[in-house]
């Protein structure tokens, strides 16, 4: 069970904007998620490792050698809004 | 009430790797705005982050240095939050399985060791730049800080007084210069430090309420907040009041802690598993060989050169504080040179010109020509008096003093004619203070010795001197 308030403060975190509407609505929808989740919590686990990743593989690891970065007009071809060299951003502080 | 404190730090150190920790893009520092990035740091969708080695193995490094134990298998976490510096919505760091974790620091308070301990350490990326413009509400992005790797060191609340914190910081710093796994600039931010300080009353068990303190880029401001927020503490919980736990910044320029503003929801981070990289496995055969890379470190050199060079414990303590100190003081003494004459030019001459002892390989003089200099006067060449111009001269031109000596005609005599003679003038002329002299007066020696010193301009040997005033005038 998810209470609505703290669907609320989710969707805040992930910076979704959510009609009263659709709170109700995906309040339901992932309190269904949560409930299978439920289940598998269930099962007694104590004993196995976990599983962090479906490829069962050891680290891939990447040498310390340098190499080519993007043009700066590449890099910046994205921006929402840019000067010579930076991204422009609205003042977050 | 008497309080006592209670502080643990938290220390950033960017780690001497050439690329970033999950691409191939350069850590240079002071390059052009962006243009070190790449789809993997500019959180682009469909790149993929790829471990860079060199930056487990200067992990592993730190944590043999600080006896601590390298965990066989960690693991990369997101970190999520929103803001402009960080492009994929997340830091990617470590959280429940971090690299290396239960390690110690030893510190000396009141001439006793005490350790502190290490509770974690573990690797992340570096976010990237923002420069708030000053009249428009917009900040600009530089992006070629993200992704450089970091190592977190996080200590135990084992720290009792902001003294105790900058020699633990210290320690480390030095620790991980020797390592050469991070540069420690601290104005740079290659080595930077949080710290979770609280009070509470003598003899209580329970932690009091702690406050953050970041902005600190300097040994010395570290010293300066903890100082100030440890009496604002106090004076709040004198008052009966209760400390509210908040991230403060020093403010440097007006000297006090103020509290941050915005990141309201900046503790919570849900934290998971990152799906694009695997779990880190260190085994026992790349713990051992990067143990056999590791350099003498700051407290075995400190011993060696008190048992090989017989140097007394608080000259060795100053002298390993850098790494290129203590190198710059054995490339001296290899002259041959005695090394409590090296150490003590190179602690009170050498010291005072430079800002910080790690500089010391950058200045003018060369620990060979130092090294040469202390010879020369062991030997007699020169006085120590001349010594010191001769250093002076050093230090401007970088020369070789033999080659200042000779310039200068700095040399000193030490040829028995050419002094008696003038030994034999001032005698002459001073027939008062041979009076004195004769009446007992023994002290009057000075007077002569310095009258020889005026005409030679400081250049008679000293000892020779003496000898021929004492022979002379006991001859009247």
């Amino acid at each position: 069970m998810i209470s609505r308030q703290e669907v609320e403060h989710v969707a805040h975190l992930a910076r979704l904007h959510l009609s009263a509407d659709e709170l109700v609505r995906i309040t339901e929808q992932l309190t269904t998620i949560l409930a299978y989740a439920d289940t598998l919590a269930a099962v007694d686990t104590d004993k196995v490792a976990p599983t962090t990743h479906a490829a069962a593989s050891t680290t891939a690891f990447r040498d310390d050698i340098i190499r080519a970065s993007l043009p700066l007009e590449t890099a910046l071809a994205n921006a929402p809004a840019r000067d010579e060299q930076n991204f422009i951003v609205p003042r977050v502080i | 009430m008497e309080f006592e404190t209670v502080i643990g730090l938290e220390v950033h150190a960017q780690l001497r790797t050439a690329t970033k920790i999950f691409c191939g893009c350069a850590t240079t520092f002071g390059a052009p705005p962006n243009t070190n990035t790449c789809p993997v740091c500019l959180g682009l969708p469909g790149s993929l982050p790829v471990l860079n080695k060199m930056a487990v193995e200067y992990g592993i490094k730190v944590a043999l240095a600080a006896n601590a134990t390298v965990n066989p298998l960690s693991q990369f976490a997101r970190k999520n939050y929103f803001y402009p510096d960080l492009p994929k919505g997340y830091q990617t760091s470590q959280y429940d399985r971090p690299l290396v974790e239960h390690g110690r620091i030893d510190i000396t308070v009141d001439n006793e060791v005490k350790t502190i301990g290490i509770t974690r350490m573990h690797l992340e990326e570096d976010a990237g730049k923002l420069i708030h413009d000053e009249r428009e509400p917009r900040s600009f992005v530089d992006l070629n800080r993200a992704g450089t790797p970091l190592l977190e060191i996080v200590s135990e609340p084992d720290l009792r007084s902001p003294a105790e914190a900058v020699d633990y910081l210290r320690k480390l710093h030095t620790m991980l210069r020797y390592l050469d796994v991070c540069d420690g600039n601290m104005q740079e931010g290659s080595f930077r430090c949080d710290a979770n300080i609280s009070l509470r009353p003598f003899g209580a068990a329970e932690f009091g309420v702690r406050t953050e303190l970041k902005n600190m880029n300097s040994f010395r401001h570290v010293q300066a907040a903890l100082e100030y927020e440890q009496r604002r503490q106090r004076d709040i919980l004198l008052e009966g009041g209760t400390v509210i736990q908040q991230t403060m910044l020093w403010n440097p320029d007006k000297g006090i802690t103020e509290p941050m503003r915005g990141k309201e929801d900046a503790h919570d981070y849900r934290y998971f598993p990152c799906p694009d990289l695997l779990e880190v496995q260190v085994d026992d055969s790349w713990v051992n060989t990067v143990r056999h890379t590791l350099p003498e470190l700051p407290e075995a050199r400190r011993n060696r050169f008190v048992d090989s060079y017989g140097l007394p414990p608080y000259d060795a303590a100053l002298l390993t504080e850098a790494r290129e100190l203590a190198d710059y003081f054995e490339q001296a003494t290899a002259t041959g040179a005695p090394a409590k004459k090296v150490a003590n030019w190179v602690m009170t001459e050498l010291l005072r010109e430079v800002t910080a002892p790690a500089l010391i390989a950058d200045g003018a003089v060369s620990p060979e020509h130092l090294g040469t200099l202390v010879l020369l006067i062991e030997d007699g060449t020169i006085s120590g008096k001349i010594g010191k111009s001769v250093f002076t001269e050093m230090i401007s031109s970088g020369k070789d003093p033999r080659t200042i000596i000779t310039e200068k005609g700095f040399s000193q005599i030490s040829d028995e004619d050419e002094l008696l003679k003038l030994v034999r003038e001032i005698i002459t002329a001073s027939p008062d203070q041979v009076a004195q002299f004769k009446a007992g007066k023994s002290k009057v020696m000075g007077y002569f010795i310095g009258r020889l010193m005026q005409k030679t301009k400081g250049s008679a040997n000293p000892k020779l001197a003496n000898q021929l005033f004492t022979r002379e005038l006991s001859a009247r």
